[in-house]
């Protein structure tokens, strides 16, 4: 861009590598938490996840089963199985019974345990073990390490959905967005329409009004918010949480933009549209519906696509105006919850919040178009 | 019957600025009005008025007898076409056309009917299920034209329809527009533009405005020879009227006046004897200004050509009769060998010559 | 499935709830004063009355939603914060008295400004530069596209995403966190990014950088498009370097530009309260002013006096952007 003669030089090389530095700087962060969600869950505590294609050697325990199946063998009671949970590829290397050594044996020897009990892990896994007596209370300990080759499963998937809740979650967040998004921009488009268009007294500093809210902080409104909600919701008798007050919060708060970017949009249609509108006899209501609406199509989309992102992806306002319930939590709530009770639990936190972010990115990747639009609308002249 | 009847009408906007002033107008139905004027004299908003967009702060505006002053646009029985044709972008030429009729729940054999008959008369036919974006500006401005036919209106209103064409376009456009009016001789058109061109070859009669007020009204020719003062001669017209100071001397029988360049001009026409000695306007046109072959004829102009512009089939020469003084222009038919520097004395026929008082007023109209 | 069924249910009443009001009041208002074939008289009245009352249909609900939501609060966080924990007793400047002699108020306004400094000017410069470095490579697209794409990841989607870069594993372990990794893999010692005093703030910013690079790429870069090509040439038949023609002709040219990013960044940035409150709660010397409003609207059952305080002063500092934004809209609007 700046000039030409630069195409070729060196210099283009350094920017080629620099962008391609930044670019592997900005994906990385959200390719590892993917990756992460989609590999084993002992694989994923063990090695990081871009070891994820190696196979890794894992030092693992297992408790042998005690004791219904023991068998009765040659005057010994043995019991035989797998120290793998999962069939596969797996190889043990070594084993041993003590925490202590956890690798004393090769895989395949025999191992001398106390009482006279006797320990044997194959290299695919199958161990015997005997023991002169009857087994019984708490299984025996095995220690092995064990060369496991790379796995993936959406395991981790199922298990938040299902029993972590992020199902419901999806759909509390669903619930609360869709609208969220809808309501905003029918009062903004009418709303705009009105302070772009129609003469009536106030309008101008309405729009300062407008342009002034723009940067009002929430955090101005949530105590009071808070406080008339608890008062109307006991008035209603419906308790101060409820997806309608979320909706009108949400909605609220998006309107300022929703105008402000609207009514940049429509007042500048060209005016002898609408004029040749009206003398065709169309009346306010018609021209809003018939030539605005459609005509504002980019900005509405580009618009919608913000409040989507913006109501999806908050967390504030859900904390404060919709319950900490099973029948409430949205999204971003579970999440941060998880982030609390299942800090450690990397397979849980990669897995649900992939599944936070993977409808905003969708959103965002196939309607990249208008967002920007919209964007460069609302902030350059 | 479309009688436009506007008495005392007046227009101030929110800023108090009395941007059209006292404006009386018959218009008879039938008739093809043009507003001229110069850029900002208020011809759009005039329109405007009458069309019900913008509204009128004083006065009544009476279509057919009615007083209309608050009656929405869409039932004043008008039409109008814009200058940046005003097409619904994201509507076909078919629906551009219909819609007027689909808001007023025409039935859809009727509105059918009614957009391919205009369609038909603008040759639109094949274009109906394109987008206005697909069309070039001619065929744009005919959609606008058409979308106005449909609503058989009783007036038609267009504001500077033409001047987004090029020039070819323009003058065939123009051409089709006459023809538009020629085959609805009851509806009553009102045009706006700023080109003389237009307004002479269009009219039926001129309405000239300046800076809110109405200067003359008046057929096209009637304007030409004989406007009523020094703004309608110089703007009607291209180039301008001369006009150059004079002192009356004579005011028994014919008008007998000495210019400011100390010519003595006479005229045939009539003044009071009280007028001797007023300072007076003098005014010839370009055109009818020609070089003096003889002795015999009366000097009006006289000095050096300061530069010569030529057209083909006329040459333009400016001449200097006085220092400080305006060019004076003259339009000499064919092309003449002049050359800055050259002296040339040029004479006028009295009939076609103009006198307006110090005021501007022509004194043929007094 | 049922869900499903029950949220689309609730969702539908909501929108249609809003049609209906839109559809209905203004077919309600053509139906009691009609425009169309009535006499003149009576149409001339109707519509001076359908015009007077239409634009509040339209505006109505958008004007009480703004009033209630956000007028209604700045006032009444006003009135709260000079009352107590209850909201009920007044206390005079007691809650002011307690913000600025305490020390959590101190390291959050500092740690604020750190925050206030650091994002904006770290995210509109990386901004500036990716955007003149993309749009000088065939590829610039893809990398912008990719760049800008954490704008669509939420505040603790992200902090998740970051807290498993910044994962400390002690002992011997092998590191699973990425950051250590690096550092382990250069022979350094692994570190506790999150907990490392002071620094641990611009880790924790890290994350808002990389969220708010992208939205200031796709806007500079723009401006920078919408630089006269002639300008440039100009300047590169004077002589002017690649630098030069950078930082002397094009940046001045986007000033504008540049202070909006600027500003909406730093309008975020006040607001941030996420990323806080999912990596540190606080803890750690990295409160921020959000985080320790919200932590107070609920501490111990709520002390709306000190949270309304704290609220006051995130909006004392929005106050001046919020004029400089009018100044602009209005002489854009003259403009026109
Ligand atoms: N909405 C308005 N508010 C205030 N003044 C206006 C408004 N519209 C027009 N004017 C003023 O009224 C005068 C007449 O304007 P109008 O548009 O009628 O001129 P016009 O003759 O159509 O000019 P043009 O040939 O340039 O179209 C102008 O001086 C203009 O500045
Ligand atoms: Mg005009």
């Amino acid at each position: 861009m700046v000039s030409s003669a630069n195409t070729r030089s060196p210099l283009t090389f350094v920017v080629h590598l620099t962008v391609l530095f930044l670019v592997v700087m900005w994906t990385i962060p959200t390719a590892g938490l993917f990756i992460s969600s989609i590999r084993d869950k002992d694989q994923l505590s063990v090695s990081g996840w871009w070891t994820a294609l190696s196979a890794s050697e894992q030092r693992l325990v297992t408790r042998i089963e005690i004791p219904k199946d023991q068998t009765m063998e040659n005057g010994v009671y043995v019991i035989r199985g797998n120290v793998f949970t999962q069939a596969g590829d797996s190889s043990v290397q070594q084993f041993g019974y003590s925490s202590l050594k956890p690798q004393a044996f090769e895989a395949g020897t025999k191992a001398q345990m106390k009482r006279g009990k006797t320990l044997i892990v194959q290299a695919n896994g199958d161990y015997v073990i005997t023991s002169p007596k009857a087994f019984k209370g708490r299984g025996q300990r095995v220690f092995y390490t064990a060369e496991v080759p790379p796995r993936f499963t959406l395991d981790n998937y199922r298990e938040v959905l299902t029993s972590e809740g992020l199902g419901k979650s999806f759909i509390n967040s669903l619930t609360v967005t869709i609208p969220a998004t809808i309501i905003p921009i029918l009062m903004a488009a009418f709303a705009a329409y009105a302070l772009a268009w129609m003469k009536f007294p106030g309008r101008a500093l309405m729009v300062a009004a407008v342009v002034g809210l723009l940067v009002v902080p929430l955090q101005m409104s949530l105590i009071p918010l808070l406080r008339s909600y608890n008062v109307i919701g006991e008035f209603l008798g419906t308790g101060s949480k409820t997806y309608v007050g979320i909706w009108l919060a949400h909605t609220a708060f998006g309107l300022p933009l929703a105008i402000y970017l609207l009514r940049n949009y429509i007042a500048g249609l060209p005016r002898e549209i609408i004029e040749s509108a009206r003398v065709d006899g169309a009346s306010e209501f018609d021209i809003f519906r018939k030539i605005i609406l459609p005509l504002s199509f980019p900005a509405l989309a580009s618009f919608s696509i913000f409040q989507f992102l913006w109501v999806w992806n908050d967390l504030l306002i859900a904390m404060v105006f919709l319950g900490n319930n099973e029948e409430q939590l949205v999204l971003t709530g579970r999440l941060r919850e998880l982030l609390g009770s299942r800090g450690g639990n990397w397979e849980i936190l990669t897995a649900s919040a992939f599944i936070t972010i993977i409808v905003p990115l969708c959103v965002f990747i196939g309607l990249q178009r208008f967002l920007v639009r919209g964007l460069l609308s609302g902030s350059v002249k | 019957m479309a009688d436009l009847k506007l008495t005392n009408v007046k227009k101030i906007y929110d800023n108090n600025v009395e941007v059209m002033r006292d404006i009386n107008l018959d218009i008879k139905q039938g008739e093809f009005i043009v507003f001229v004027g110069p850029s900002g004299c208020g011809k759009s908003t005039l329109l405007r008025m009458i069309s019900g967009l913008e509204s009128i702060s004083g006065g009544t505006l009476e279509i057919d007898g009615d007083v209309v002053n608050d009656i929405p646009p869409a039932l004043r029985g008008i039409a109008m076409v814009f200058q940046s044709y005003a097409l619904y972008p994201h509507m076909t030429v078919y629906d551009n056309m219909a819609f007027s009729l689909q808001i007023a729940k025409v039935n859809k054999e009727e509105i059918d009917k009614q957009v391919r008959k205009a369609a038909d008369m603008l040759q639109l036919t094949s274009y109906l299920d394109r987008l206005p974006k697909a069309l070039s500006g001619g065929q744009r401005q005919r959609v606008a034209i058409g979308r106005a036919i449909v609503r058989q209106p009783k007036v038609f209103l267009f504001d500077e329809p033409l001047s987004n064409l090029d020039a070819a376009l323009r003058v065939a456009t123009r051409m089709e527009i006459a023809n538009l009016k020629e085959s609805m001789p009851e509806s009553t058109m009102i045009y706006v533009t700023h080109d003389q061109v237009e307004a002479m070859t269009l009219a039926d009669r001129i309405v000239l405005l300046s800076a809110g007020n109405i200067e003359q009204v008046g057929a096209p020719l009637d304007l030409y020879e004989n406007p009523a003062n020094v703004f309608v001669a110089k703007f009607i017209g291209s180039p301008a009227m001369n006009i150059m100071p004079a002192t009356i001397t004579n005011s028994e029988n014919d008008a007998e006046l000495t210019l400011n360049t100390g010519h003595l001009v006479q005229m045939p026409i009539r003044l009071n004897s009280s007028e001797k000695g007023l300072l007076a306007q003098f005014g010839v046109r370009p055109e009818d200004l020609t070089v003096c072959q003889s002795e015999a004829d009366t000097v009006v102009v006289e000095g050096d050509v300061s530069f010569v512009e030529s057209l083909g089939e006329a040459t333009l020469l400016y001449v200097k009769t006085q220092e400080g003084a305006e060019l004076v222009v003259a339009k000499l038919a064919g092309t003449l060998q002049y050359k800055r520097g050259d002296k040339v004395s040029l004479t006028a026929k009295p009939e076609k010559m103009h006198l307006f008082n110090a005021a501007g007023d022509n004194y043929r109209r007094l | 499935m049922g869900q499903l069924i029950s949220a689309l249910f609730v969702m539908s009443i909501g929108v249609l709830g809003c049609a209906v009001y839109f559809y209905g009041s203004n077919l309600l208002l053509d139906f009691c004063f009609p425009t169309k074939n009535r006499p003149h008289l009576v149409i001339a009245r109707n519509l001076r009355i359908t015009n007077t009352i239409r634009p509040w249909l339209f505006i109505g609900p958008a004007l009480l939603a703004l009033g209630f939501y956000l007028i209604f609060p700045v006032f009444d966080s006003l009135r709260l914060s000079f009352l107590d924990r209850t909201g009920e007793n007044f206390i005079g400047f007691d809650n002011y008295r307690w913000l600025f002699s305490s020390a959590e108020f101190f390291e959050s306004f500092k740690n604020n400004m750190l925050w206030l400094i650091v994002v904006p000017t770290a995210a509109t410069f990386l901004g500036l530069v990716i955007a003149t470095m993309t749009d000088r490579i065939w590829w610039g697209n893809i990398a912008k596209s990719l760049i800008f794409m954490p704008m669509a990841i939420s505040f603790i989607g992200a902090s998740v995403i970051w807290k498993f870069i910044y994962d400390f594993r002690s002992g011997d372990d092998a590191q699973i966190g990425l950051l250590n990794a690096i550092v382990v893999f250069f022979g350094g010692e692994p570190q506790a990014w999150i907990t490392m005093p002071f620094w641990n703030n611009f880790f924790l910013m890290a994350i808002l950088i990389w969220i708010q690079t992208g939205f200031a790429m796709v806007i500079l870069s723009a401006a920078l498009r919408g630089i006269s090509e002639e300008t440039i040439e100009a300047a590169v038949l004077d002589g002017a370097n690649g630098v030069q023609i950078f930082f002397r002709i094009m940046v001045p040219q986007i000033w504008g530009t540049i202070a909006v990013v600027w500003t909406t960044i730093t309008i975020l940035v006040l607001k941030v309260f996420d990323i806080v409150l999912a990596m540190t709660n606080g803890q750690w010397n990295t409160q921020v002013l959000a985080n320790q409003m919200f932590d107070w609207m609920f501490r111990g059952g709520g002390d709306s006096g000190r949270g309304a305080v704290i609220a006051i002063i995130i909006m004392v500092l929005v106050i001046p952007i919020m004029v400089w934004n009018i100044r602009r809209a209005n002489a854009e609007m003259e403009g026109r």
